[in-house]
């Protein structure tokens, strides 16, 4: 009845038992090599907005899922914490770097601010994954709600580190070998090449013996434990692998954005990351990355989409909220869910489209 | 209680000291070394009293939340929402027809409609799959906060309190000796009073139905294995509609309840969302006692922590949970 059976059944297509054999399955398929083209020369096709705003954006957005990904899809972890140690990391590059209150800064040079952030989110993550793995399934959802909802809370009110809720601004942006890396272009070649790196980093763990042992300790705990692994050790130590992930995605949301307050660790934020996996799908490092771009592309434009279908334009959390429910209740593993579904149903006879009520 | 004392006396005799000293600090004319060191006896009986209140408004929350756990296993996280829609349901009642009693009434009855729907259209269709009633619970509450805001705007509400309740009263606790001898009592608004003891009320009539009664004994019998429960021939769906029903209305009155002694506005929803979790993780899930127990100390942490803490107040509610997680992972009067 735990979440342990749960995650079972809703991952069970996914073909993790199948793959371990074969490595690295995008050599073979024609379409990532094309997606991985495309992101590579996507500054020749866009402009500075699609590129920063859409694009690296979604990178970002999605590496915070894809963190959340590893927890639920692999571990059977649903942590709604992973924005805030994002947010976490992203607050420390802020304090120990350089930015505009000098009062809070410590004005350490970005080589060193950004381990010690990441060091320091990586062991909040660890803490706070620590706590959650003393208990199970849902319960998991609501403990990281709560710490999620309490950091959010503390940035509030505390002035002498976070600087309550106007947060820190001009937060300062890597400079060195001559190049400014918060400009349009090298930034969204940095913030491809963390993407690229955690999404390899994820794919190869999922195959290497940790992650194999902790989809082990997912479909059935007891038994593992019986195996004589550690269950909880796993446990802990796949979230603090998730927490560094988050936190590298931290760090590069504070410098796209220069600024870091409490809107940006807020509840509603932590939810949007668990909407973004589900979405994309919370079965293989592909799909967060593909509930980003949908989730940044809804939020860009359905403003301008709803006003011209005449409806009211602040209606675009409705439409998200919708679109999430949708998905929920009719695939168990997001768009990747339906698009497999619908290759399958096209393969061996193609009148039955749409797929059925599935295995959810 | 005899059996606690027996188990574990050490701990006992802290509780007892504890106690005292909270009674002690109560009833006692404070002598002026306490005053200086922690300011006036009336702000700590104000700030005591005031986490006691709001403890109660947590436990209207967070009872029917961890009612509807505990028998369904459903961890709804639109709870936050039914709150904030009961409210503005009493509001609009007690602004069109001016009666408070009405509108808690309607409220009542309002979220409980929606709670039956909810439970019918959807979580009977989701049985059994925890986590994926919970997603849909996320994505409900996404849309019934949108839908909020749509249809009453990002104003603050206040629902009126009526006239037979507003103003203080004196309550026999004195709260210091004036020079000339004569005692001043503490001043507290009558309304507060008034919704603890309802809330007070409720529990133990909830607690007396789940107890002492055969639909109780249904249940309860339901929280402790459901399968046989259907298997023995009652009927289990109706039993959920019920619940689910019940646990909504009471979000839907402390929805009134919230909007008469703070205000409504988008956002609460989540708030209470997050207190009746903390509350419920505190106490132990599913169970009303727990649940009690659980509003009581988070509403006296929140509220004795900011005035005493101002700075630190949530993380100390915070602290309360990581403790209990810690100690007691299952919660303070969990069974299980």
């Amino acid at each position: 009845m735990s979440l342990a059976h749960d995650a079972r059944v809703a991952v069970r297509p996914a073909a993790m038992a199948q793959r371990p054999a074969r490595a690295w399955p995008e050599v073979n398929n024609p379409a990532a090599w094309i997606v991985v083209v495309l992101l590579l020369i996507m500054p020749l096709i866009a402009s500075g907005f699609f590129l920063i705003e859409i694009f690296a954006t979604t990178l970002i957005l999605g590496i915070m899922a894809l963190s959340l990904m590893f927890l639920a899809g692999y571990g059977g972890m649903v942590s709604l914490m992973q924005l805030t140690i994002a947010g976490f990391s992203a607050y420390m590059v802020a304090v120990f770097g350089i930015s505009g209150n000098a009062n809070i800064s410590l004005g350490w040079p970005w080589w060193l601010a950004v381990p010690m952030a990441l060091a320091l989110a990586t062991a909040f993550g660890t803490l706070g994954g620590a706590l959650a793995v003393r208990t199970e399934g849902i319960y998991t959802i609501m403990i990281t709600l709560a710490i999620g909802a309490a950091f959010y809370y503390f940035t509030n009110q505390n002035w002498a580190i976070f600087n309550g809720h106007t947060g820190i601004n001009n937060v300062a942006t890597p400079h060195f070998w001559g190049v400014n890396w918060r400009a349009d272009i090298p930034f969204y070649y940095v913030v491809l090449a963390v993407a690229a790196l955690c999404y390899f980093a994820v794919e190869y763990l999922s195959r290497a013996p940790f992650g194999l042992a902790l989809q082990g300790v997912r479909d059935n705990p007891r038994r593992m434990a019986a195996l004589g692994f550690n269950v909880n050790a796993h446990r802990i130590a796949a979230y603090a692998f998730a927490s560094f992930v988050a936190a590298l995605a931290g760090v590069l949301q504070v410098w796209n954005y220069r600024q870091i307050s409490p809107g940006s660790v807020s509840v509603g934020a932590c939810i949007d990351v668990l909407i973004i996996a589900v979405v994309g799908g919370i079965t293989r490092p592909i799909g967060p990355f593909i509930g980003a771009l949908i989730f940044v592309l809804l939020r860009t434009f359905a403003l301008d989409f709803l006003v011209r279908l005449g409806l009211d334009g602040n209606r675009f959390r409705l439409l998200i909220g919708l679109g999430f429910l949708a998905i929920v209740f009719w695939s168990s593993d997001g768009v990747i869910g339906l698009w497999q579904r619908w290759r399958q149903s096209q393969r061996p006879r193609n009148d039955r489209q749409g797929g059925g009520r599935g295995h959810g | 209680m005899s059996r606690f004392v027996e188990r574990h006396p050490a701990w006992a005799l802290i509780a007892i000291i504890a106690i005292a000293i909270v009674l002690w600090l109560i009833f006692a004319v404070w002598p002026p070394g306490l005053e200086e060191a922690i300011g006036r006896k009336r702000v700590f009986l104000n700030a005591l009293f005031n986490g006691i209140t709001l403890g109660g408004l947590y436990f209207l929350v967070a009872s029917g939340f961890t009612l509807i756990f505990g028998l369904m296993r459903n961890v709804n996280l639109a709870h936050g929402s039914l709150y904030l829609f009961g409210g503005y349901v009493g509001y609009a009642i007690s602004t069109s027809t001016g009666s408070w009693i009405l509108s808690f009434i309607v409220a009542f009855i309002m979220t409980a409609l929606v709670g039956v729907l909810l439970q019918v259209i959807v979580f009977r269709r989701m049985e059994g799959q925890d986590l994926r009633q919970t997603m849909v619970t996320i994505g409900l509450s996404i849309v019934f906060a949108d839908l909020m805001l749509w249809a009453c705007g990002g104003d603050f509400y206040q629902i009126q309190t009526p006239g037979w309740l507003i103003g203080p009263v004196d309550l026999p606790l004195i709260t210091a000796v004036k020079s000339s001898g004569e005692p001043v009592y503490l001043r507290y608004p009558l309304v507060r009073l008034v919704i603890f003891a309802a809330s007070a009320v409720i529990g133990v009539a909830m607690w007396l139905a789940l107890n002492r009664t055969r639909v109780g004994m249904i249940i309860r019998a339901g929280v402790d294995d459901r399968d046989i429960l259907a298997a023995t021939g009652v009927r289990i769906q109706l039993v959920f509609v019920a619940v689910f029903a019940f646990g909504a209305g009471l979000a839907g009155i402390a929805g009134v309840v919230g909007g008469t002694f703070q205000s409504l506005s988008p956002g609460e929803d989540i708030r209470f969302l997050l207190a009746s979790l903390v509350v419920v993780i505190v106490g132990g899930m599913g169970s009303i006692p727990g649940a009690a127990l659980g509003a009581l100390i988070i509403g006296l942490a929140e509220q004795l922590g900011s005035v005493y803490i101002p700075t630190y107040a949530i993380v100390v509610t915070f602290l309360i949970m990581v403790l209990v997680l810690a100690i007691r992972p299952q919660g303070l009067l969990a069974r299980r």
